[in-house]
Formats: structure tokens, sequence, C-alpha cells
């Protein structure tokens, strides 16, 4: 299913600039912050596509947002591509951090600083939470079924969020089985368009 | 503290390259190594220092991986006498960041670009249309823990309702209405220099 050409970045240095805008808004974290600016805002990836190159970011080692930023890059323009993305996503905020680093040494234990650290923090885990919770529109069309779908939602969140098992062993343990699943319901469905 | 030079930032370097590859679901998966090697074995930053290099990276814009150069920064200033050392010391601050930030992303980035190109190559496969499929609920169930995890750090129900208050309606406002999110942090910000959260 392709759109008639979907927007898309105008060049290796709008992607630069698209990722550093999108890396320093991005307090406390920054997937919040890609998936509304390339998702809601610049239409560059539609919400399924978001979701299938967010799961190879997360499975991959690395840090999510680095990965997702590669693969977005490359998508577009090949390494040159990837190597802005990336360099728009590390290099300006970089600066800042240690910038903050330097000049807040001294300041760091004032209780309004402390304050407005926990309330970013507060509003961060809140963006991480709301971002999954807008995202499960990507898994209407999901081949595996919507009951399927959300059993494994529910497990995947049992597991990490009350269990604390070990991303790895959910991975193993719920993502192989549910690519089975996903295997065996594709087949069938290209078996029901051949007959 | 003894002088650093080249093999102190070949160690560190070597450090985070090894750590690269097995972070998987981040850098901040493997911070319990990395404080066992820097603050334990090595004693090349305080358990204090190494604490608020994570926080303040957290806290600033940008991905949370940039605790790395935080860390990095760190240890060249304390073995150089601190800022106030002069030109050697931030010189060799600045490629003690590059040494660590080049440790950590190199490897995993090179591996998730020749991964996500091969998936991409083969995007009709069955098998990898399945990995994709499979992997779509399980995903966005792991942000929603993440989410769930952080608030978690809140504390008790009692003593701290201000700051579930404040995750879960970020949560709402993120999911149903499109508002910049600076708009949200900032009141998160304000919410917490008055004290109500």
């Amino acid at each position: 299913m392709t759109m008639p050409s979907p927007p898309r970045p105008a060049s290796v240095r709008a992607l630069f600039w698209a990722f550093s805008w999108l890396a320093l808004q991005g307090f406390g974290g920054v997937l919040a912050v890609v998936q509304s600016e390339l998702v809601d805002k610049r239409q560059w990836l539609s919400p399924e596509e978001f979701v299938e190159d967010w799961a190879v970011a997360q499975i991959m080692p690395g840090a999510n947002v680095v990965n997702l930023s590669l693969i977005v890059g490359d998508r577009y323009f090949g390494w040159r591509g990837a190597l802005a993305a990336l360099a728009g996503m590390l290099t300006l905020p970089l600066a800042v951090v240690l910038v903050l680093t330097v000049s807040l040494a001294g300041v760091a234990d004032l209780p309004g600083v402390q304050g407005a650290l926990r309330g970013m923090g507060a509003v961060s885990a809140g963006l991480i939470a709301g971002t999954g919770l807008k995202l499960i529109v990507a898994l209407r069309t999901n081949a595996m079924g919507k009951g399927v779908c959300a059993a494994l939602a529910i497990l995947t969140f049992i597991a990490i969020g009350l269990l604390r098992i070990p991303l790895v062993w959910v991975l193993l343990g719920l993502g192989a089985p549910a690519m089975a699943w996903a295997y065996y319901c594709l087949t069938a469905q290209l078996k029901g368009a051949r007959a | 503290m003894t002088a650093w030079g080249w093999h102190e930032l070949a160690t560190l370097f070597l450090h985070f390259v090894s750590l690269s590859l097995m972070s998987i679901g981040g850098a901040v998966t493997t911070v319990p190594e990395m404080h066992r090697f820097l603050v334990s074995e090595q004693a090349w930053l305080s358990d204090g220092q190494f604490s608020n290099a994570i926080a303040l990276a957290q806290a600033a814009p940008g991905p949370n991986v940039l605790f790395v150069a935080v860390l990095g920064w760190t240890v060249a200033m304390n073995a150089a006498g601190g800022s106030a050392a002069g030109a050697d010391a931030w010189a060799l601050a600045g490629a003690s960041v590059f040494a660590s930030m080049l440790g950590i992303v190199l490897p995993s980035a090179t591996l998730t670009f020749f991964a996500a190109r091969w998936g991409q190559r083969n995007r009709e496969r069955p098998t990898v249309r399945a990995f994709k499929l499979a992997m779509a609920p399980i995903v966005v169930a792991l942000l929603v823990a993440t989410g769930w995890i952080l608030a978690g750090s809140h504390g008790n129900w009692n003593v701290n309702l201000g700051a579930y208050l404040l995750t879960a309606s970020s949560a709402l406002l993120v999911w149903h209405k499109r508002i910049h999110l600076l708009w949200i942090l900032s009141a998160g910000a304000l919410a917490g220099v008055m004290g109500w959260v």
C-alpha cells in the first residue's frame, strides 16, 4: 500500500535540521517528539510505518531514537541521510548537555531546579505512555487480528511494567510465538488470495 | 590521581565499545555495568557524580544516551583537576566525550544500519513481514510500560498524588489532543518549581 507521493524531506540538510529540531525539544526523552513531528506534523511516516521502524530500532542494540534516526535517514537519502539524521539527533543536544554540565555544576541542588526537574520527569513519563496509547491505531490493520494484538500488548505490559522481566526474555518469550502466529496468518491470507 | 593520556582514553573507548552491542533497550540498560567499571573498579568518578550525570542528561533535551558524554566529560575533568585547570583540561574532556560517544554509538549504529537495510530490501519476505507484524503490539505496549515504570519512581500514591496526576494528564493530552509537547513540559516544570509535585 503506497500513497501517492507522501511528504518527504527536501534534502539531506533539511533532514539534519528536522532531527536537530526534534531532538532539542526532547526533554526527558525524544520518542514522543519524534512521533509527533514525523507522523502527526510532517507526515513523513504513517503510524503503521512508524511502529514498524520503531520495532526495528527497539530490538537492535543502542539508543532507540538514535537507531530510528538512522533508519529514517537511510530510507530517504541512503548512508548520507542516515549520517545527517544521526548527526542532527546528537550534535546540538550534545553541545547543550555539556554546557548544562559545566554551568549547572553549582545550582543543581537548588530546590527550584530540583522541583523543575521533578515536574518535567513526571510529564515525560506521561508523554511516553501517551505516545504508546496513541500508536494503538497502528494495530487496527494488523493481520494477526485484534484479539491476538490485544493479548500480546497486555502480556507485554504485565511482563515489563509489572513483573519487570528483562526485555530480552520478553522479546524471546512473546515475540517468537507471535512471529510464528503472524507467519501463519500471512500464509493463510496468501492461500486465501490464491484460492 | 594519575595524569590521563591516550591509554586511559583508549580504555574508556573500549569499555563503551564493549557495552554498545549489549545495550538492547537503550544504553540505559548497561548503566549497572558502567557504574561497576567507572565508579567501583577504576574510581574515575564518585557515586554522586555518576547519578548526577544520568539525571542531567535525562532532563536535558536530546537522546538519553548523552549521559555517556557527560560521564566521559566528568571522568576527564576529574583526572585533569577540574574546569579551572585550563585549556589542557578542556581539551582532554573534549577528547574523552568524543571517545565515549563514538564507543557507545558506533558499533550499535553500524549493526542497526545494515540490519535495517537488509530488512528494507527483504520487506516482502514473509519472515520479515511476520517479524514486523508480531513486534507491533509488543513495542506499543512497551512504550506504555516504560511510562508506567517511570511514573512508579514518584513513590507513594498518598504522598505524591500531584506527580501521578501530572503524569496521567500528560499521557491523556498526548493521546487525545494535538498540543505542542513543550507546553506540557513547561507546565510540568512550573508545577515542580511551585512545589505541587
